[in-house]
């Protein structure tokens, strides 16, 4: 009785009711023909790279880099450059902290937040402010079947579906409660 | 330029943006003509990747014509048709000299232990991604192929990560005739795991997920036997029962860091970003895997730490194998598999979105809405 015992559980299809019905059963049997076998090949011609150490990418601004590169990457991403209170917070972060330490994540993941603050605040002096609801797309709850494709089907994630239009409206109803209350301060104070 | 960016998280929206520049010899600035929104790009929608900035552009998984190169470029021209593998890699470095393209140490300044992604946040080099009207793309002679004049646009696209990572998960798994593979997730990665884990000589294939019509899409597209695991108490004992208490030979997990199954687990990491994700996919597999199996992770989590169960995989004497794919060496041998008819990548394909909507596209993959499994996004310009 299996596991007790030295034999493989059998299998209810045969290997030849198996390759009846699935095209390639077994194309990749031999490792040979597997291409990320084995894991490491040592064959710098492969890629194409025409180069042993790639020409250096101009730095237009100061680009911040992990402490864990022991110079800046020869090429790199340039777009949205830090700025705001989230950028001081990006910049220390890969200026003091490790990618061991905890502390550099933690601290990405907040300026993320004060960045997406700082974004919604800075578009309300544009002519394209930031509007939660185009921008979340439930207006096509209809055409997408929001009801049907969520309720009587068995979905694990219901449980949890209510913590969503919290995370989305969240920072503008703490920062409309704020405004209100700083609004009713300075009012009390005149 | 129209491209999608980020406005903070569940929000997206669509803005006119510069048309990228060359900024190096061997850039190409890329016409995107089709691009597609990956599971793990709602990693970021969520807010869950460090350092996703607002304004960014997204999209790792695209396909377009060469619009223009750089003095040092060699293999492409101007009108090419192109597919770009989702890693932007130097091909040169002491990790890309060894075929690990995905772990590149030449492009990507913000972290060493992650190599550069399209439109995946700094923490993966800063890029702008593909859901866009133009990209740029580095290291032309290295990453980008012409696309096969047999193939069709749909399937290059899904060539560019989810096929390819779904492939190499199976690699992952070290699968031998006859084993038994369980995959958790029936997204579009875990669709193409299981149907790949057949091409490795698996004798059965299990894929476990909780969307009843996903799980229909891996019994005819990756004639999987299917287990939905909120019909269940414990579905590491129903994959224990269905092995006969021995255990699958090989699990996959491609859900990564947003896995349902385990409230606790779900808040504390998609929901509050107290974990780098929810390692309930990871966790199972662990434990349903028989001792001495192995296990592969292609799901995606995040560089901070993540509750998984190391005592069970240590002392079930496991072979935990993991890494993102490295696209371009999948090329050859699946060009071939799709030229012999043994594969399909586009049969996933459900949902084809105008990429001035894209904040519905994002909203109805996350939300899970109108059986989606993979949408297109495709630019006015295509």
């Amino acid at each position: 009785m299996l596991p007790y015992t030295a034999h493989k559980p059998a299998h209810t299809e045969s290997s030849e009711q198996l390759r009846a019905r699935i095209p390639g059963l077994g194309a990749d049997l031999d490792p040979k023909d597997r291409p990320s076998v084995p894991k490491e090949r040592f064959d710098p011609a492969a890629s194409g790279a025409h180069w042993e150490f790639p020409e250096r990418q101009k730095e237009k601004h100061p680009r911040e880099r992990s402490i864990e590169h022991r110079q800046l990457t020869p090429v790199f991403g340039t777009t949205i450059p830090t700025k705001g209170l989230s950028g001081v917070l990006r910049r220390l972060s890969y200026a003091r902290y490790g990618e061991g330490r905890a502390a550099h994540w933690l601290i990405l993941i907040a300026a993320d937040r004060i960045d997406a603050i700082e974004s919604h605040l800075r578009s309300f002096g544009t002519a394209n402010p930031d509007d939660p609801i185009t921008q979340s797309g439930v207006l096509s709850e209809r055409r997408r079947h929001g009801i049907s494709s969520r309720f009587g089907r068995g979905r694990a994630d219901l449980k949890h579906g209510w913590l969503d239009p919290l995370i989305i409206l969240g920072p503008w109803l703490i920062a409309g409660v704020a405004a209100v209350k700083v609004g009713r301060m300075l009012l009390r104070r005149h | 330029m129209r491209a999608m960016v980020y406005r903070g998280p569940y929000k997206v929206r669509v803005e006119d943006k510069d048309v990228p520049l060359i900024e190096h010899p061997n850039d190409a600035i890329v016409r995107v003509t089709r691009a597609a929104i990956c599971g793990s790009d709602l990693h970021l929608y969520h807010g869950m990747i460090p350092d996703t900035r607002v304004g960014a552009t997204f999209g790792h998984e695209f396909i377009g014509v060469v619009h223009d190169v750089g003095s040092s470029v060699q293999n492409l021209k101007r009108g090419d048709r192109v597919m770009v593998p989702f890693n932007v890699y130097c091909g040169s470095c002491y990790f890309c000299a060894r075929g690990l393209y995905s772990n590149c140490h030449n492009v990507n300044p913000n972290a060493t232990a992650i190599g550069g992604i399209y439109g995946y946040s700094h923490s993966c080099g800063g890029y702008d991604g593909g859901q866009s009207e133009f990209v740029r793309v580095p290291f032309a002679d290295v990453g980008p192929s012409v696309i096969p004049e047999w193939m069709d646009d749909d399937d290059a696209l899904m060539l560019t990560d989810a096929l390819p990572t779904g492939y190499f998960g199976a690699q992952l798994g070290d699968i031998v005739e006859g084993d038994t593979v369980v995959v958790f997730g029936a997204g579009p990665v875990g669709l193409y795991a299981a149907r790949s884990a057949w091409l490795m000589g698996a004798g059965r294939v299990i894929s476990i997920d909780h969307l009843d019509y996903r799980l229909e899409k891996a019994r005819t597209f990756a004639h999987a036997e299917t287990l939905n695991f909120n019909n269940h108490n414990d579905i590491v004992m129903q994959v224990k029962m269905a092995t006969e208490y021995l255990g699958a030979d090989v699990a996959i997990d491609a859900v990564g860091a947003e896995a349902d199954g385990n409230l606790t687990q779900h808040i504390t990491s998609a929901k509050l970003k107290l974990q780098g994700g929810s390692p309930i996919a990871l966790n199972w597999a662990i434990d349903s895997v028989r001792k001495g199996g192995n296990v592969s992770v292609v799901g995606a989590y995040g560089p901070m730490f993540s509750a998984v169960k190391f005592g069970d995989a240590m002392n079930k004497g496991l072979t935990l194998r993991m890494n993102q794919c490295p696209v371009k060496r999948q090329w050859p041998r699946l060009f071939e598999h799709i030229r012999s008819g043994y594969l399909k990548p586009s049969d996933i394909i459900t949902h084809r979105i105008p990429l001035d909507d894209i904040a519905e596209g994002y909203h109805m993959f996350s939300a899970k809405l109108d059986d989606c499994i993979k949408p297109v996004i495709v630019p006015a310009a295509a």
